[in-house]
């Protein structure tokens, strides 16, 4: 268990390899377990998840709030609170196991190897400090750069990230500046010393989609720049479709599904992940479209559901499903996971009781129990 | 009501027919700031008929909630009229606008903070019926149990409760049933579904879309997507920096946008499908100073088509085809293979 902010202890310089020396995967979580001690009972948030991400690419990992991808990232970047929290399994990032880290050892890690660009830039960014001296921070521990050197450095950041006249936007605060401008200065204090590998938990949510267009663009072009790895998190699988080379759905606290990006959107197995394509509103269908819903909510994570935990929401629900866990397997290719006994072949549920008709459920306002199948 | 067949009501052919609910015409909001006066809505005009549903689209800073705020006399016009079922509402009385009031109610962007966090549920929903004493106790409490029902809250479970147990999209559903409890004819959204994740977000609109059908709205949609907006609209008017820049039958205005901002609002939305190609730039730049806007076209600074009479000469809203209204000198040509307008100058 880490305790980000206790300790101060002298834990010795940590070696890290160039980028072209480090080798793939740059990130390997393998089994990672996160819950919460509340007074209603433990909360799973992150149940065995396992993945890897390679150097200068792009995950991205999808669900639904309370799909436990936020409280994934933290603890990736060990940003748990001290109490009540129980970690087990292992991060590995370039060479280094970071859940057996010091807190001194990660705060040499935490902004100069690897960085996070949270969700809502107003709370991210302290209010009282010049976004000039939040960028210089890091520079000047990190880097060791003087006041000046950083303050160029900021300046250019801040210019290479959209910000007109950044001179004059170092002296700003972050309530002088627009949301899509405040999100660009998170960027520039993610990348300010070069991480190898960026997690952006939500980075566009709350912002107008022309705002948002341009916050990816930019840090796809930051990306290719500079050969980072980025995880993108979001509820979107619209913002990762054309970003991520690689996809992971996570649902209830677990991936149900992973697979290289065109594969996922070609050949999606599981249901969940194609009820949250469905469930997108598409501006090439006609106005009035019916839009396909899942119904319900993702399930309390006290007492998740035995068997499947999509399974209460699934179309495609058998008897199966409610009684055993499908564990997470491959079928022909082998980097597409999936966690679903009757996996989806070609829109239509396979296996031996698999192939009945997909349930039509009726709604009237109504929330239901299923997916909103199309009328056959 | 399965399926993706077409939502009765959605269908622009019929509305088009049909009474003229709400008339704006000429409408301004001014706001002051300092001895700066800032124009957030400047000059625009349109209808909404009984039955259809209007989308008003843009991004932030563009106007679109104060035009919204303005139909229900929230914010005061500083000029222009807002004509609702016949009324002038800026010419009635406090008691006479509070009554008009009930038949045109509002949704807003946040449901949790719309909700106040002390009351229960059932309270916060029997309210409007409470302020106007409709109905006995019971009445009122049947009246709920209904409402909440055709929302998809469990009245048993959710009655007693307060927001801060509920969901984003719970919290939703249930502003929707406190709005409709007065039965209004007409329902403004503000931003009903940007605070939701998407798959929230398709139950939500479900839910507009059966209610308007169940209860006979007519409806005014304010979002900053287009997909989105599109979805639910019959008609969409498009909004930069407080102008009206382009307003058609919404299927139309996806096939051959005529403004190039409307194209490049459409070239921002994030497409599920990794093989989509966008065939249009996205959008560089931010919204400019509301306090200063540019002199004759409001988008030029933003155009990839900019001419020289752009800066000089403020476009007037005109129509290009039946229905299809455009403020732009050049507008982008309608369903041509070779198109009329300029070569793209690069931003």
């Amino acid at each position: 268990m880490i305790r980000p902010t206790a300790g101060r202890g002298n834990a010795g310089t940590l070696h890290f390899p160039d980028v072209s020396d480090l080798a793939d995967p740059l990130l390997e979580v393998e089994d990672l377990v996160t819950s919460f001690r509340t007074t209603r009972g433990t909360v799973h948030a992150v149940d065995r998840v396992s993945l890897t991400v390679n150097r200068g690419q792009t995950l991205g990992v999808v669900g639904e709030s309370g799909s436990g991808k936020t409280v994934l990232s933290r603890s990736i970047m060990g940003l748990l609170p001290a109490r009540d929290v129980l970690r087990s399994g292992t991060v590995r990032f370039a060479g280094h196991d970071l859940t057996a880290m010091e807190p001194a050892q990660l705060r040499q890690v935490w902004g100069a190897q690897l960085s996070m660009i949270f969700q809502d830039p107003m709370t991210a960014l302290n209010p009282v400090v010049r976004i000039g001296r939040q960028i210089t921070e890091s520079l000047r521990l990190h880097l060791k750069m003087d006041r000046k050197e950083a303050t160029a450095t900021a300046i250019e950041l801040l210019r290479s990230v959209g910000i007109p006249s950044p001179e004059q936007r170092i002296r700003s605060y972050p309530f002088q500046l627009s949301g899509g401008m405040r999100q660009r200065v998170m960027i520039a204090i993610a990348l300010a010393c070069a991480p190898r590998l960026v997690l952006a938990d939500e980075p566009t949510t709350g912002l107008d989609v022309t705002v948002q267009a341009q916050i990816l663009d930019l840090l796809a072009a930051m990306q290719q720049e500079r050969h980072m790895a980025v995880i993108l998190v979001t509820h979107d699988l619209g913002v990762v479709a054309k970003r991520a080379d690689d996809i992971a759905v996570m649902y209830a606290g677990r991936i149900v599904e992973r697979a290289p990006t065109r594969t996922l959107f070609a050949h999606t197995r599981m249901p969940y992940t194609r009820a949250l394509m469905d469930s997108i509103p598409r501006l090439s269908d006609p106005s009035g479209t019916r839009l396909r819903a899942i119904g319900g909510r993702p399930p309390d994570l006290i007492h998740p559901p035995t068997g499947c935990r999509f399974s209460p929401r699934c179309p495609y629900v058998q008897d199966k499903c409610r009684e055993a866990d499908p564990p997470l397997r491959t079928a022909g290719s082998p980097d597409h996971l999936f966690a679903c006994w009757f996996p989806l072949v070609d829109g239509v549920p396979s296996g031996p009781s698999g192939s009945g008709q997909p349930v039509t459920l009726t709604t009237n306002g109504a929330p239901n129990n299923a997916v909103e199948a199309p009328a056959s | 009501m399965t399926g993706p067949a077409a939502t009765p009501g959605t269908n622009a052919g019929s509305a088009a027919e049909a009474p003229v609910m709400l008339e704006v015409e000429h409408l301004v909001v001014e706001f002051r700031s300092g001895k700066e006066r800032v124009q957030a809505v400047s000059d625009i005009s349109f209808e909404v008929r009984t039955g259809e549903t209007l989308g008003l689209v843009g991004e932030s800073g563009c106007g679109k909630t104060t035009t919204g705020r303005a139909l229900v006399q929230v914010q005061p016009a500083t000029s222009g009229s807002v004509r609702f079922q016949g009324q002038d509402l800026g010419r009635l009385s406090k008691r006479e606008l509070r009554k008009t009031r009930t038949r045109i109610q509002m949704i807003f962007q946040d449901p949790i903070s719309s909700l106040n966090p002390r009351r229960r549920i059932r309270d916060i929903v029997a309210e409007p019926l409470a302020i106007w004493g409709t109905g006995s106790a019971e009445e009122r409490a049947a009246q709920v149990r209904s409402m909440l029902e055709s929302v998809g809250i469990d009245p048993d479970t959710a009655g007693d409760r307060r927001p801060q147990e509920f969901s984003g999209g719970q919290c939703q559903r249930i502003s929707i049933a406190r709005a409709l409890m007065a039965k209004p004819s007409m329902l403004i959204c503000d931003e009903p579904v940007s605070a939701l994740d998407v798959s929230v977000q398709a139950q939500i609109l479900n839910l507009l879309a059966d209610l308007k059908a169940a209860f006979g709205l007519t409806m005014v949609f304010i979002a900053h997507d287009l997909a989105v907006v599109k979805n639910v609209s019959d008609r969409v008017a498009v909004m930069y920096l407080g102008k009206l820049v382009e307003l058609a039958d919404s299927d139309d205005l996806y096939r051959s946008p005529a403004h190039p901002y409307t194209e490049a609002l459409m070239a921002s939305i994030p497409e599920p499908d990794p093989e989509h190609v966008s065939t249009h730039e996205p959008l560089t730049g931010e919204l400019p100073s509301p306090l200063n806007p540019p002199s004759g076209c409001r988008f030029r600074t933003r155009c990839p088509y900019v001419q020289d009479r752009c800066a000089s000469e403020e476009p007037p809203l005109r129509e290009v085809s039946p229905g299809h209204q455009v403020a732009c000198h050049f507008p982008l040509r309608q369903l041509s293979p070779v198109p009329e307008r300029p070569a793209a100058t690069t931003v």
